[in-house]
């Protein structure tokens, strides 16, 4: 008996210390759901902008902010478990998926005057023709980090991720969409738009590169390579970058054959229930001290040129955030895919892993 | 007979070394200035972090909340369903103590999928979302079968004379159950509580399917910021819950010596 | 005592949360996405065989290895002073209070190429990739519910009987046909448990491969985990076969420890 009380008491103790902790309220003129990837807004570590605490304080807006790991994690949230947000960041071919399925709403622009920061070069893009419903947020592409002690020739494509004398110390993306697009490109398919019959041929390449393969990941991929644990990876520029500020010992390499540029923007269901407060949210990201805080935070590069200008010459000129025109008119971007299309793309990854 | 003790304690401690060596790296590391595996030398910079970054004192608190209501609640459904099950007979007492178990024999990561398509189709139909509740339910039902599964043997080894013993002595049935039943299965009881709590504390996979996607827990919290990189600020946060428990389950254990010196 | 009333709680929970979320994970299993009555998530399923049968294993050899760990730690624990049996189990308990994520990370650290058992055993000359592969998972898996299995067998041996065993040595038995004759049948229920604990979590478990173990090492939950995002079909027809894989596999172990308890 004796026992139960103690331990009841030393938890009920923790649970108010806790509730001490979480309990300290304030009245605010009402509250935003924010739907974004994880370590995808500067939190205020490391000296950084704690940008949402500056938001509530500008705005008196409260903001309830939550993350997702992938796209299909985000768009099965949304579609299925009935709850409702006012910002989410997805994915281009998400975004236009999105639009197709008619679970956006049109964006107010009148109140987003800081739309006017965002580059000429990512407005009204391919999966937002019209730019009714998303800001671009950050913007990327995929490249290859390797390890120089293991790696001794700098390699130029994807097919150093085939090759056989990295043999147990090659990673690969533990996603299909960016996966099947990197096996699509060996076997000259362009993964924008693509067939069963392109899903088919990319599955048999990546079956050919399981056996040479250490690990299929998404974050782990940090530990390996900052560790020295493996000798290279494709993965997204921006957090290449970190890496290589982690360990002098990795270098990035731009596939010559071209690669994924990806864009991931802002945008507000159709089911928000606070539609001006995400309006004035999107509005004050897009402010330059905001956007560039969030740049530097995150390493992704920025798509608004308030922001970029205030950047310093390293960051600006570093062609791993930043590629140069020539680089990025040879990427292709993802569009979305039919229904069967993508669950069968999804499908045949899985068995490729099995 | 000496060399067995000896035996025994070698063992004793490989065993126990083997469980709390990868506690102590993880508490080392919680030290380590830099973010990977490699020693940049002494910090206490990531336990300041922690105990600024309002996300992860948010979820600690959800996850010790969930835990306390889920672990309590599922004791006293538990308990009261152990002593009501085991006063049926044959096949009806079989098939009760079957579906109980479903959800042990069950694996979690079901558990939680089943649960969550049944959440989501009530929740389109009442409009109502995933989160604390959902959770929580889920919870007690994944605990409550444990306690069943603790205070059960209890109660089958109980000699059920003393129970009638007692109202012979002029208990009436109140005092007689708990002066005599809840004591004697209190042992039970006791582990039942103490598994659901760390089986709450500890789940994953079932907050996972049932949470929605507003509520974090602690692992949920984790297995988030694992999205780019374990930020050593997690091992702050193993070093200071390994530390906690530690005092807790010490004092508890020291009151229990005073208690049973007293006594004697 | 005698009343059955104290059980209608918890009997109307069960079926809303244990019975009738199954009747609708077999309602998804045995339907299309337009919800049409099918045998396509199965046939689906069935593309995971050689997965399902590699998480079986698994977990059966971490059971395994769980039970040989656990039985001497528990009967030593059940031989000790009263004192010390309360801080033992206490020890034991702590680390499950620790979360199961966390765990598996300190691993990774632990086994990672110059982490420092690498580093160690290199000293002696020994140059093995200890992470990504089966060991590191069945390790993991080990080291994640080894008290599970410690906990339910020494309860049950904590109630044996010393004098039960004194009487035994009067009677002139040895030490092993003590152990054999009294301590092992009576600490059966107790393995029983411990298995249901340590292997049903094992089997279905999913992220412990993805951190641990290799290209090769995928287990069926994490099938599960990465199907249902986009297909809750054929994840409903997966889940059910691991479910009956895990039903089949308890109840020949129960039959077993009849026998045993029997003989």
């Amino acid at each position: 008996m004796k026992k139960i009380t103690g331990i009841i008491i030393a938890l009920s103790m923790c649970a108010c210390f806790t509730w001490a902790f979480a309990g300290c309220s304030k009245s605010y003129d009402g509250e935003i759901n924010v739907y974004n990837w994880g370590e995808n807004i500067s939190t205020g570590e490391d000296g950084s902008m704690d940008v949402i605490a500056e938001f509530e304080k500008e705005c008196n807006i409260k903001v309830n902010y939550t993350n997702y790991e992938t796209n299909e994690e985000m768009y099965n949230i949304l579609k299925n478990s009935n709850s409702n947000y006012d910002v989410i960041i997805p994915s281009d071919y998400m975004i236009s998926k999105l639009i197709d399925e008619d679970m956006l709403a049109e964006i107010n622009f009148d109140n987003v005057p800081n739309f006017s920061n965002i580059m000429e070069r990512f407005k009204n893009p391919e999966f937002d023709k019209e730019n009714k419903y998303s800001v671009p947020y950050t913007w990327g592409v995929v490249a290859m980090v390797y390890n120089k002690e293991m790696v001794n020739e700098k390699p130029t494509g994807w097919d150093a991720l085939w090759n056989e004398k990295y043999s147990g110390e090659i990673l690969m993306f533990n996603n299909s969409r960016d996966a099947m697009a990197i096996a699509m490109q060996m076997c000259s398919i362009n993964p924008s738009v693509v067939t069963k019959e392109d899903i088919d041929k990319a599955t048999e390449k990546l079956m050919e590169q399981k056996p040479l393969l250490k690990k299929y990941v998404m974050d782990q991929v940090f530990t390996e390579m900052e560790g020295d644990q493996s000798a290279l990876a494709p993965y997204y520029a921006g957090d290449i970058a970190m890496m290589m500020e982690n360990n002098e010992n990795l270098d990035y390499v731009l596939p010559e054959e071209g690669s994924n540029l990806f864009i991931d923007s802002m945008c507000i269901p159709k089911n928000s229930k606070n539609k001006e407060g995400a309006e004035k949210f999107i509005n004050f990201m897009l402010e330059a001290e905001t956007a560039k805080a969030n740049a530097d935070y995150i390493g992704y590069a920025t798509p608004n040129q308030a922001a970029y200008d205030l950047m310093d010459e390293d960051t600006k000129n570093n062609e791993l955030i930043y590629p140069p025109k020539e680089y990025t008119d040879k990427c292709y971007t993802f569009y979305n895919l039919p229904d069967d299309v993508y669950s069968y793309m999804q499908e045949q990854f899985v068995k490729a892993q099995s | 007979m000496k060399k067995k003790n000896i035996v025994s304690k070698i063992y004793t401690a490989l065993l126990l070394l083997f469980l709390y060596l990868p506690i102590g790296v993880l508490i080392f590391y919680s030290f380590n200035d830099g973010k990977t595996t490699v020693w940049k030398g002494f910090t206490l910079k990531w336990y300041a972090e922690l105990l600024n970054d309002s996300a992860i004192m948010g979820s600690l608190y959800n996850t010790l909340i969930i835990a306390f209501l889920a672990s309590v609640a599922a004791t006293v459904l538990g308990t009261a369903a152990a002593i009501g099950i085991s006063n049926f007979k044959g096949a009806k007492r079989a098939i009760i103590q079957n579906a109980s178990n479903i959800p042990i024999i069950n694996p979690e990561i079901v558990t939680g999928v089943s649960l969550m398509l049944m959440f989501t189709l009530l929740g389109v139909a009442f409009s109502f979302e995933m989160g604390f509740w959902t959770v929580l339910l889920a919870h007690i039902s994944f605990c409550t079968p444990y306690v069943i599964l603790s205070v059960m043997p209890r109660i089958r080894q109980m000699d059920k004379n003393v129970y009638e013993a007692a109202l012979d002595l002029g208990c009436n049935q109140w005092q007689a159950f708990t002066k005599v039943v809840i004591h004697e299965i209190m042992p039970g009881i006791f582990s039942g509580f103490l598994l659901s709590f760390t089986y709450s504390l500890d789940d994953f996979v079932i907050t996972y399917f049932t949470r929605g996607s507003k509520f974090q827990t602690l692992p949920i919290q984790i297995y988030t910021m694992t999205h780019k990189r374990i930020s050593p600020k997690i091992n702050a946060l193993s070093a200071l819950l390994f530390v906690t428990i530690m005092v807790i389950m010490i004092a508890i254990n020291v009151r229990n010596r005073k208690a049973a010196k007293t006594k004697a | 005592m005698k009343s059955r009333k104290p059980s209608i709680p918890y009997l109307i929970w069960m079926v809303i949360f244990t019975l009738i979320p199954l009747v609708t994970i077999v309602y998804y299993a045995f339907t299309d996405k337009s919800g049409h009555f099918s045998f396509e998530p199965f046939k689906n399923a069935f593309f995971y065989s050689d997965i399902f049968a590699r998480s079986l294993w698994i977990a059966f050899v971490s059971c395994l290895i769980c039970i040989l760990l656990a039985y001497p730690m528990a009967y030593i624990i059940s031989r000790c002073k009263e004192k010390t049996q309360s801080m033992l189990i206490m020890l034991i308990t702590i680390p499950m209070w620790m979360n199961f994520l966390l765990r598996i990370y300190a691993w990774v650290i632990l086994l990672q190429n110059n982490g420092p058992i690498d580093t160690a055993l290199s000293l002696l000359g020994i140059n093995v990739d200890l992470m990504n592969s089966e060991g590191a998972v069945i390790l993991g898996m080990v080291y994640e519910f080894l008290p599970f299995m410690i906990l339910p067998i020494y309860t049950v041996m904590s109630k044996i009987d010393n004098r039960l065993i004194e009487a035994a040595q009067d009677l002139g038995s040895n030490g092993f046909h003590i152990f054999r004759k009294v301590v092992l049948p009576l600490s059966i229920p107790g393995i029983i448990s411990g298995v249901t604990m340590v292997f049903v979590p094992s089997a279905s478990t999913f992220l412990v491969a993805q951190y641990l173990g290799g290209t090769d090492n995928i287990m069926i939950g994490d099938i599960i985990d990465k199907i249902f995002w986009t297909d809750q079909n054929t994840g409903s027809a997966i889940s059910l076969m691991l479910m009956a894989a895990i039903l089949v596999f308890l109840i020949v172990m129960n039959l077993f420890g009849d026998e045993e308890a029997i003989s």
